[in-house]
C-alpha cells in the first residue's frame, strides 16, 4: 500500500529537528519506522510532513551514570537487548526489548520511537513502569524529565506535547538484592503483547522489602497493579505468597480491559494473574542471584 | 588390497541443490511487479467496504481530476467488453447454479473486496491517492457469512438464480449406509469448522497487461499457477483470440491454490489496457491480497461413524455445508465435491459411505483451492471421528487405525466411492511412524507427565489423497472445464545442451532442478546442461498448470517419455553412425555402444552435434534431436502417510507446545529427497496453522476483521520443531518413473494429526472438540467447562 503524500525532511541535530517541528506544524517524528509508516501505509495517518531523526548521533547509545543507566531515544530493540549492563542492571528491559515483533523490527525500532508512540500492547513501556524509569523529552521551553508513572496517559496518548521531542529514558541500575523480569503471552500474528507483565522486586532479609509490578496489553496503557506490590511488600517471596498477591492483580484491572477477536477480556483479566505470578517469581529468582 | 569401483551416482534420487534458490536468495528473481514497460500505467482499484450493498451512484468527476489520472472505469464501462468471469468446473449432478460475476461490480457488491471502480494513473501513488477521491453511493443490504446459517430461511439472498443461496447440492455414496448404521454396535458423531483460511502466498497477486491495438495482440504478465488456462479464460471473457494473447508467467512468489483462479484485478487491468492502449499494471497490496484473493477451506461438517464394539467401521455419514464466498471462483465448486468426498474412506476399508455436500453462497471472498484443496477436509473428518470411535470403545487410537487399514497393494485397489487406488502400504506407513517416535515409550511418558500435573498429547492421523489430476476423461466426466494433460519438449542443440519446454507452470516446487534430473538420469548428462523453461503460452507447449501435486506426476511423466524417445532415436542414429545393426546398440552411463565393443561408441552429445548438422542421417530420419510428448495418465495417483504429533498444554493457561512431528510419507521413488523434504516441511506447517493459529474472521455484516498479517496468524519458524521427515517408497504401478506427488502431502496429514494430540493430552479433562484454530482462550475455555460440568 501506498501512503498519502508527505514532505520528508532530514534533521541532522537536536536542534535543528526542534527547528523543523517548529517550522512544520502537524510533522511526524521518524525514528526506526515501525510504529509510523505501517500507520501511513494503511494510510490511517496522514501527516502532511515527516522528520527524520534516525541519524542524529547524540540520542544514541547506553551509558551508565551513578544509579541509572541512560539509553538514548534512538537505541534500537537489538541493542537493548544485547546490552551487557541492562542485561545485569535492569533485566526486564534487556529480556522484554528481545522479544518485541521480530529480528527486522528489533534491528530498526528504538525505544523513543516506541514510548512516544505508546501503543498498549507494547512491550517496552510496561517495563518502563515497572523499572520506574525516566524519560526526558526537549521542547521550546528546555528539557523536562517525566516519569514513566506520568508519561503513559491513554491508548498512544503521553505526556509528551506535541512540539516535544523524547531524548533518552533513564532506568534505575538494579543494585544487590534486586531483581527484575519480563513475561508476555504474545500475539500469534503481531508478536504484540497480549499480556505483558513486569516486576521489579527488592528482597531484605529474604522479604520483599518492594515490589513495582506493572501490566501491558489489558488498559489503555501500561499500568501498575498496586494492589499486588502492596501484597507482597513484606512478605517472604515463596510461591504461595507471590500467587496469592497476582490474584489481586484482577481487582486492579477492574472493568477496563479490552478484548478483541484473538482474546476476550474475560480471558485476558482472567490470565493477568498468572503471568504477574510469573513475573514477579522470575524477578524473585533473579534478586536472590544478585 | 581390493579396490572397488563404484558406480557412478544416479542423479535420480540425489538430494541435489534447488538451482531456483541463488536467483531467489540473492533477490535478482523478477516477479511480475519487477516488470516495467515504456509508457506504463498503474491501476488502483476501488473495493466495497461493505458486505453487501447496493450501489445507487458512483461519483467519479473529482478522481478523474486528479494529478495524474488517465482513466475512472466503473462496471457500466465493461458492458459488451468483458464477459461474466466464468466458472471452470461444473460439477455435474449438482443443481449447480453459476451466478454472474462481475469483473467490476454492477448494481450491487457482495463481499468486502468486490471491485467497485478502477482508476488509471500515470504512477502507482496517484492511483491509490484518486481512489480516495471516488464517491460511492450504498444502500447496505443485510448481509450472511456463515455457509449453514446462509441456506436456512430469511437469510439475506446473494443471487436471484440461487435460491437460498445453495449454488450446488452434491452427493455421493457408496455401499448401504442405512444398513450400516442400523448394524452399528457403536455410533460417534461430531461437529466439525473447517475454519475459513487466507493462502497467504508471499508474493500477492497482480499483472501487468500490455494491448497494442496496432496488432490486436495481448502480452500479459500475470502471478499465475496456470498460464495455458489464463490464456484459455482470458479469451472468453475479452474476446482478444487466443493466438494473439500470450501470458508470461515470471517468477511466481507462492500459489497454494490462490493463483488458480482467475480474479478481478486480472480482468481490470487488461480492460484498462485495452481501453488505454498503454501497459497498466496492477499489483495488490497485502490487505487487498487479503480481501480480493482467494480463501480457502470453510466447512462446517456434521460427521457420523458406524463402527463395531471391536472398531470395525461399518459407515461414514456426512453433511457438509461449503462456503463458496460470494461467487464461484474458477476450480471452487470440485474442491468440496470431487477432490473431497470421493476421498471419505481414506486408507480403511469402510464398507459404506455416504455425503451430501451443500455449496452455498455467502457474503465473502470467494473460495478457492488451497494446498490439499478438499482432502484436508476430508481427511480431517476422518481421522477427527476415528480418534472418537477410539475413545468410546476405550482402545488405542493406533489400534483402531490398524483393525480397518486396507492390506498392502501394488496395483489397484477399488474404494467404496468409486476411485482406483493405484498402490498402497498404509501399515508400512503406519509401522515406520510410529517405531520412528517411540509410540510406546511416548505413551508411557505421558502417563509419568499426568502424574506430575502436566500434559503431554500424542496424535496420530494416516492420510491418502488423491493426486496428479489426471485423466482427461475423467476430468470432463466430472465437470472440470478443461483437460488435464501434460506435454513437454525436449531440445538437444548441436553442443550437447538441452532445453526441455513444460507446460506446467511450477512456482516454488523445483521442477527447474528435478526434471533436469530426469533428463540428466535417463540420457547420463549432466543436470547442468539442461535447462527447464516454463511459464510463457508462446513458448511452452500445452499444460493445464501446477496445482493438485500434478506436476511432477503428469508433466514428469510427459518428460520422462519424451526423454526415451530422444534415446530411441540417438540409439538409431548411433547404429547409423557405426554401421552397426540398431539391435546391437546398448546404452549404458550416457553411451550408445555396439553390444561386447565398449569402445565403439557415441555419446549423447556427440549423437546432439551429428542430428544437428545432420551431414549423415539415415535415410527418413529428420534432422535434430528433438522430441515431444503429451501424456494423459491413466490413472491418479495416490500418496500415502502416516503423521504423529506430541504435544504440551498448560491448562493454566491453555497455551499449547508442539514439542515433535513425525511426518512418514510415500509418494513413491524421490526424485530428489531434499526438495520432497522441503514440500513435507512447507506442507505440514501450512497444516499446523489451520490447527493452531489461522483464521480468516468476518463480523455479521461481512467485514473481514481479520485483513493484514498484523491480525491473521501465519505459522512462524520460532513456534515450530525440527519436523522429522521419513518415507516410505511405493512406485505407482501406472507412471513411467513409478513417481506420485508431494506437494500437498504435509498440509493434508498435519492439521488433525496435531489436533489429535491436543485433545489426547486434554483426556484426563474429557474435552472432546475445540473450535480450531486451537488459541489458547479456546483451550482454557474448554478445560473449564468440562471442569464446571
Amino acid at each position: 500500500m501506498y501512503s498519502a503524500d508527505f514532505d520528508y525532511h532530514r534533521a541532522r541535530s537536536l536542534a535543528d529537528a526542534q527547528r523543523l517541528l517548529a517550522a512544520h506544524p502537524g510533522a511526524k517524528l521518524l525514528a526506526g519506522g515501525h510504529s509510523l509508516i505501517p500507520l501511513m501505509k494503511l494510510r490511517l495517518a496522514a501527516p502532511s510532513a515527516v522528520i527524520d531523526i534516525g541519524r542524529i548521533p547524540e540520542l544514541r547509545g547506553i551509558s551508565r551514570s551513578g544509579d541509572s543507566i541512560r539509553i538514548g531515544a534512538l537505541t534500537t530493540h537489538a541493542e537493548l537487548a544485547a546490552s551487557a549492563d541492562l542485561q545485569k542492571s535492569a533485566a526486564a528491559l534487556a529480556e522484554a526489548a528481545g522479544l518485541v515483533g521480530d529480528p527486522a523490527v528489533r534491528s530498526r525500532g528504538t525505544i523513543g520511537g516506541n514510548v512516544a508512540h505508546a501503543d498498549p500492547a507494547s512491550d517496552l513501556p510496561t517495563v518502563l513502569v515497572a523499572l520506574d524509569a525516566r524519560i526526558t523529552a526537549v521542547g521550546p521551553k528546555g528539557e523536562r524529565t517525566i516519569s514513566a508513572d506520568d508519561f503513559f496517559t491513554g491508548i498512544m496518548t503521553t505526556a509528551l506535547a506535541d512540539d516535544e521531542v523524547v531524548t533518552a529514558i533513564a532506568v534505575p541500575a538494579s543494585v544487590r538484592g534486586q531483581g527484575s523480569a519480563y513475561v508476555k503471552f504474545a500475539h500469534p500474528a503481531s508478536r504484540y503483547a497480549v499480556i505483558g507483565a513486569a516486576a521489579l522486586v527488592s528482597i531484605a532479609n529474604n522479604r520483599c522489602s518492594g515490589a513495582r509490578v506493572a501490566l501491558g496489553g489489558l488498559l489503555p496503557h501500561a499500568s501498575r497493579v498496586r494492589s499486588v506490590e502492596k501484597a507482597l511488600t513484606g512478605k517472604p517471596l515463596d510461591a504461595a505468597a507471590i500467587e496469592a498477591a497476582a490474584a489481586l492483580a484482577q481487582a486492579d484491572l477492574g472493568s477496563n480491559v479490552a478484548g478483541d477477536i484473538y482474546a476476550s477480556a474475560e480471558y485476558r483479566t482472567a490470565m493477568a494473574p498468572v503471568y504477574v505470578k510469573r513475573a514477579v517469581a522470575a524477578a524473585a529468582a533473579r534478586a536472590g542471584l544478585a | 588390497m581390493a579396490t572397488t569401483v563404484a558406480a557412478p551416482a544416479r542423479v535420480f534420487g540425489s538430494g541435489i541443490r534447488r538451482r531456483e534458490d541463488p536467483r531467489l536468495l540473492t533477490g535478482t528473481a523478477r516477479y511480475t511487479a519487477d516488470f516495467t514497460l515504456p509508457g506504463q500505467l498503474y491501476a488502483a482499484i476501488l473495493r466495497s467496504p461493505h458486505g453487501h450493498a447496493r450501489i445507487r451512484k458512483i461519483g467519479s468527476s473529482a478522481a478523474k481530476a486528479a494529478p495524474g489520472v488517465v482513466a475512472v472505469f466503473t462496471g457500466a464501462d465493461t458492458e459488451g467488453v468483458l464477459q461474466s468471469i466464468p466458472c471452470a468446473w461444473l460439477v455435474p449432478n449438482s443443481d449447480l447454479k453459476v451466478a454472474p460475476y462481475p469483473p467490476l461490480a454492477r448494481d450491487v457488491v457482495r463481499y468486502v473486496g468486490d471491485a467497485v471502480a478502477v482508476v488509471v494513473a500515470e504512477s502507482a501513488q496517484q492511483a491509490y491517492d484518486a481512489v480516495e477521491l471516488i464517491d460511492v453511493d450504498y444502500q447496505p443490504l443485510p448481509a450472511t457469512v456463515d455457509p449453514e446459517h446462509a441456506v436456512k430461511p430469511g437469510a439475506p439472498q446473494l443471487h436471484g438464480e440461487a435460491p437460498n443461496n445453495i449454488a450446488f447440492h452434491w452427493t455421493v455414496a457408496g455401499g448401504d449406509v442405512d444398513a450400516a448404521f442400523k448394524a452399528a454396535e457403536v455410533v460417534v458423531r461430531d461437529r466439525i469448522v473447517q475454519q475459513r483460511l487466507i493462502p497467504t502466498a508471499m508474493e500477492t497477486r497482480g499483472a501487468l497487461a500490455h494491448y497494442v491495438p496496432a496488432t490486436g495482440e495481448l502480452t500479459l504478465w500475470n502471478t499465475t499457477q496456470n498460464p495455458h488456462i489464463v490464456r484459455f479464460i482470458m479469451s472468453l471473457v475479452t474476446g482478444i483470440p487466443e493466438d494473439r494473447l500470450r501470458v508470461i508467467a515470471p517468477e511466481v512468489g507462492g500459489g497454494f491454490g490462490s493463483k488458480i483462479p482467475q480474479i478481478q484485478g486480472d480482468f481490470i487491468t487488461v480492460f484498462c489496457s485495452m481501453k488505454l492502449g498503454r501497459p497498466v499494471k496492477w499489483i495488490e497490496s497485502r490487505s487487498e491480497n487479503y480481501q480480493s484473493t482467494t480463501h480457502g477451506r470453510d466447512h462446517v461438517q456434521d460427521v457420523e461413524l458406524a463402527a463395531t464394539k471391536d472398531g470395525r467401521i461399518l459407515g461414514l455419514r456426512c453433511t457438509v455445508w461449503a462456503g463458496m464466498g460470494a461467487y464461484l471462483s474458477t476450480a471452487a465448486p470440485g474442491i468440496p465435491t470431487i477432490l473431497h468426498g470421493l476421498m471419505l474412506s481414506g486408507p480403511y476399508k469402510i464398507g459404506a459411505v455416504k455425503e451430501d455436500v451443500y455449496g452455498v453462497y455467502t457474503n465473502t471472498t470467494p473460495v478457492e483451492a488451497y494446498r490439499g484443496a478438499g482432502r484436508p477436509e476430508a481427511t480431517f473428518m476422518l481421522e477427527r471421528i476415528i480418534d472418537r470411535l477410539a475413545d468410546e470403545i476405550g482402545v488405542d487410537p493406533v489400534e483402531v487405525r490398524r483393525r480397518n487399514l486396507i492390506p498392502p497393494f501394488d496395483n489397484g485397489f477399488d474404494v467404496i466411492t468409486g476411485l482406483k487406488y493405484d498402490s498402497g502400504n498404509y501399515k508400512g506407513a503406519l509401522d515406520k511412524a510410529l517405531a520412528h517416535a517411540g509410540y510406546e515409550q511416548l505413551r508411557a511418558e505421558q502417563a509419568e507427565a499426568r502424574k506430575k500435573g502436566r500434559y503431554l498429547g500424542i496424535g496420530v492421523s494416516m492420510y491418502v489423497e488423491i493426486c496428479g489430476l489426471g485423466p482427461s476423461q475423467v476430468a470432463g466426466a466430472v465437470g472440470f472445464q478443461g483437460g488435464l494433460w501434460e506435454s513437454a519438449i525436449v531440445r538437444f542443440h548441436p553442443s550437447g545442451k538441452a532445453h526441455v519446454f513444460i507446460g506446467s507452470s511450477p512456482h516454488g516446487q523445483g521442477e527447474e532442478t528435478t526434471f533436469a534430473q530426469i533428463v540428466a538420469d535417463e540420457l547420463g548428462v549432466s543436470v547442468n546442461d539442461v535447462k527447464v523453461v516454463h511459464g510463457d503460452t508462446d513458448i511452452t507447449p500445452m499444460g493445464w498448470g501446477t496445482y493438485g501435486s500434478r506436476t511432477t506426476a503428469v508433466s514428469g511423466a510427459a518428460l520422462a517419455i519424451a526423454t526415451r524417445k530422444i534415446k530411441e532415436k540417438a540409439r538409431l542414429l548411433t547404429s547409423h553412425l557405426l554401421e552397426a545393426a540398431v539391435e546391437d546398440i546398448d546404452y549404458a552411463n550416457g553411451k550408445f555402444f555396439v553390444r561386447g565393443f565398449p569402445d565403439r561408441h557415441k555419446t549423447i552429445q556427440d549423437i546432439a552435434l551429428m542430428a544437428n548438422v545432420a551431414w549423415n542421417m539415415p535415410q527418413g530420419m529428420e534432422p535434430g534431436l528433438e522430441a515431444t510428448t503429451s501424456y494423459d495418465p491413466p490413472n491418479f495417483v495416490f500418496p500415502f502417510g502416516a503423521h504423529l504429533a506430541v504435544v504440551e498444554v498448560q491448562p493454566e493457561t491453555g497455551h499449547i507446545e508442539l514439542k515433535r512431528y513425525v511426518a512418514v510419507d510415500d509418494c513413491g521413488p524421490q526424485i530428489n529427497p531434499m526438495i520432497v523434504e522441503g514440500q513435507v516441511h512447507g506442507g505440514v506447517v501450512q497444516g499446523i496453522g489451520q490447527a493452531l493459529w489461522e483464521q480468516a474472521v468476518y463480523d455479521a455484516n461481512g467485514q473481514l476483521l481479520t485483513g493484514s498479517l498484523a491480525d491473521y496468524a501465519i505459522p512462524r519458524a520460532d513456534v515450530l520443531p525440527d519436523i522429522e521427515v521419513l518415507s516410505t517408497v511405493t512406485p505407482s504401478p501406472h507412471h513411467p518413473l513409478g513417481v506420485k506427488g508431494i506437494g500437498e502431502a504435509g498440509t493434508i496429514a498435519s492439521t488433525c494429526t496435531v489436533y489429535n494430540a491436543v485433545i489426547d493430552a486434554l483426556e484426563p479433562f474429557k474435552v472432546q472438540s475445540i473450535q480450531m484454530p486451537l488459541t489458547p482462550e479456546r483451550v482454557w475455555r474448554a478445560i473449564a467447562e468440562r471442569k464446571g460440568a
